[in-house]
């Protein structure tokens, strides 16, 4: 197995719900609490797993505003592994999940300048790294119904941007997402081969003329012909 | 980079350390060192392993749970840092046997002092290659960091055993000449790496976000105080005050100690090269700062950075 995310960068709204969702299903998660600092202070700190950033691409007027979810892309090779000299960074065999052992992390900072996309921070009261654990401890649950044996990110985003799923079944919604819509990796040329994808904005224009069929293209090129 | 102290102490005196224990040990197995005497090896060799020691302390500073540091000699055939604590804690049983060796007069110490040069230049490989192997920062991972850190170290380290060698025996200018030739040649590695680094180069917004056919901009970070990754990655110092940093630890660290030692050479009191080194101390510790300070991580990008 090969889970991960598909997150649809032309449906996300940037209302930030995965991140409080998961900040809220993990702080009495498996990896302890996500420690805040002056939460209620003038400059509010702690661990978060999951980032929204909103980037505008193009040039105005034909810009377009993207917001962008991102948290552990649970990497096929993995760096932040590799380089932990703990043993405390691991990646599951039986479903690639990248996680950290709470117990094991010594908070030498090094899987984070290992890591491209910033998926993890350190704890600064515990003095360990916390990460996303795709919600190892909601996927297994056999006690959740099991429609909701998915990440907290995914059950609470309103928009339906998220997607889990296994990636090595290619009839999974993960797989089809990423293979019609054309999913993307971020930074692929770092070669970390990051498993979760990115599913580009829809260009309407582009839509229309695949869904155009034989004879109307004869017609719509004929059209154009007479009005020259 | 955020350029925390404890690391910038940590790889500058263990720096020195090292390199002054691959100058005594080459020393002996090329027939120096037996011109000294062996209280002044002992005395060397206690110099160097306090400089790491201290190094190595001041690293464990730098852990946000030092209580599980034993653990890092875990991961020894995947992590450089694992293989360089392992290194580092190998290199006091061989250092205590190259220091009886000494003191008794062992046959075998040539073979010993060998062992010592060689687990020395190792343990700064492996420090070095901590860095260099972060495909993250592109300043950093280059096979100039691993050479340039074994070029710190051998000429701080030789700078130092030549210090204290001159409190004690007379001036060997051959000896003087090689450091000179040493430091050098650092300095030759040190600005090819500046006018490498200054290329543009390295992964850019538009490859991190994946929109590769337009421009991207940042609009929002989505924090409103800077959170762990800032703090950590987005440590920022003015161009125009790099600038000025550079040409100083450029004086400090190379030109400075080279002019002395040349006046060594011309006549001058051996003391002087203590200045000389002290100098290139600080020098070095600025370089390291710089080192830091101008490393840049891919995760800028996603904070609004055009290009690393």
């Amino acid at each position: 197995m090969k889970l991960g995310l598909v997150i649809d960068l032309d449906t996300c709204v940037g209302c930030h719900a995965c991140a409080t969702a998961c900040k809220q299903w993990n702080t009495s998660g498996t990896i302890g609490p996500l420690s805040d600092e002056r939460p209620h202070g003038k400059d509010p700190s702690g661990s978060w797993l999951n980032r929204i950033r909103t980037y505008e691409v193009g040039d105005s007027p034909h810009s377009k505003t993207v917001h962008m979810p991102m948290s552990c892309m649970h990497c096929e090779d993995a760096a932040c592994v590799t380089v932990c000299p703990t043993g405390a960074s691991y990646k599951r065999e039986e479903d690639g999940i990248v996680l950290v052992d709470q117990d094991k992390c010594m908070g030498c900072n090094l899987c984070a300048w290992a890591c491209p996309y910033g998926a993890r921070e350190l704890d600064t009261d515990s003095g360990t790294m916390k990460k996303c654990t795709l919600c190892v401890d909601r996927i297994y649950d056999l006690e959740l119904p099991e429609a909701e044996r998915q990440p907290a990110c995914v059950m609470t985003c309103p928009t339906s941007s998220r997607v889990f799923g296994d990636f090595d079944d290619p009839d999974s919604e993960v797989s089809k997402l990423t293979r019609e819509r054309g999913g993307q990796q971020l930074l692929p040329e770092l070669g970390y081969n990051p498993v979760n994808s990115y599913l580009p904005p829809r260009n309407p224009k582009q839509q229309e003329k695949l869904k155009v069929s034989a004879l109307q293209g004869v017609k719509q090129l004929v059209n154009r012909l007479i009005n020259r | 980079m955020h350029p925390a102290f404890s690391v910038l102490i940590f790889t500058v005196t263990s720096g020195a350390g090292y390199g002054l224990l691959a100058w005594l040990g080459l020393g002996q197995t090329l027939g120096y060192s037996q011109t000294l005497t062996p209280e002044l090896q002992l005395i060397m060799g206690v110099i160097a392993m306090a400089l790491v020691s201290v190094g190595l302390l001041s690293s464990t500073l730098h852990l946000a749970n030092p209580k599980n540091a034993w653990r890092s000699f875990s991961r020894f055939r995947t992590s450089w840092l694992s293989r360089e604590a392992v290194f580092a804690i190998a290199l006091y049983p061989l250092s205590a046997l190259y220091a009886a060796a000494i003191f008794w007069q062992w046959n075998s110490i040539n073979v010993l002092a060998g062992l010592c040069v060689v687990l020395a230049l190792i343990t700064l490989f492996s420090t070095s290659m901590i860095y260099a192997s972060l495909k993250t920062i592109r300043q950093w991972h280059t096979p100039m960091v691993p050479a340039l850190f074994m070029a710190y170290a051998l000429s701080s380290g030789g700078l130092l055993f030549l210090s204290v060698g001159y409190f004690f025996a007379p001036i060997n200018n051959q000896l003087l000449n090689i450091c000179i030739g040493l430091v050098l040649i650092t300095l030759a590695l040190k600005l090819v790496y500046f006018f490498w680094q200054g290329k543009p180069q390295g992964a850019t917004l538009q490859t991190a976000t994946g929109f590769t056919q337009a421009s991207v901009r940042l609009l929002d970070a989505g924090h409103s105080a800077p959170t762990f990754l800032n703090r950590e990655f987005g440590y920022q110092v003015a161009a125009d005050q790099l600038l000025r940093l550079r040409v100083l630890m450029v004086l400090v660290a190379f030109i400075v100690p080279l002019g002395l030692m040349f006046w060594v050479e011309q006549g001058a009191t051996a003391n002087v090269l203590v200045v000389a080194w002290l100098a290139m101390m600080t020098g070095l510790l600025l370089e390291r700062w710089l080192f830091f300070a101008e490393a840049r991580h891919v995760v800028r990008l996603f904070h609004g950075e055009q290009r690393c």
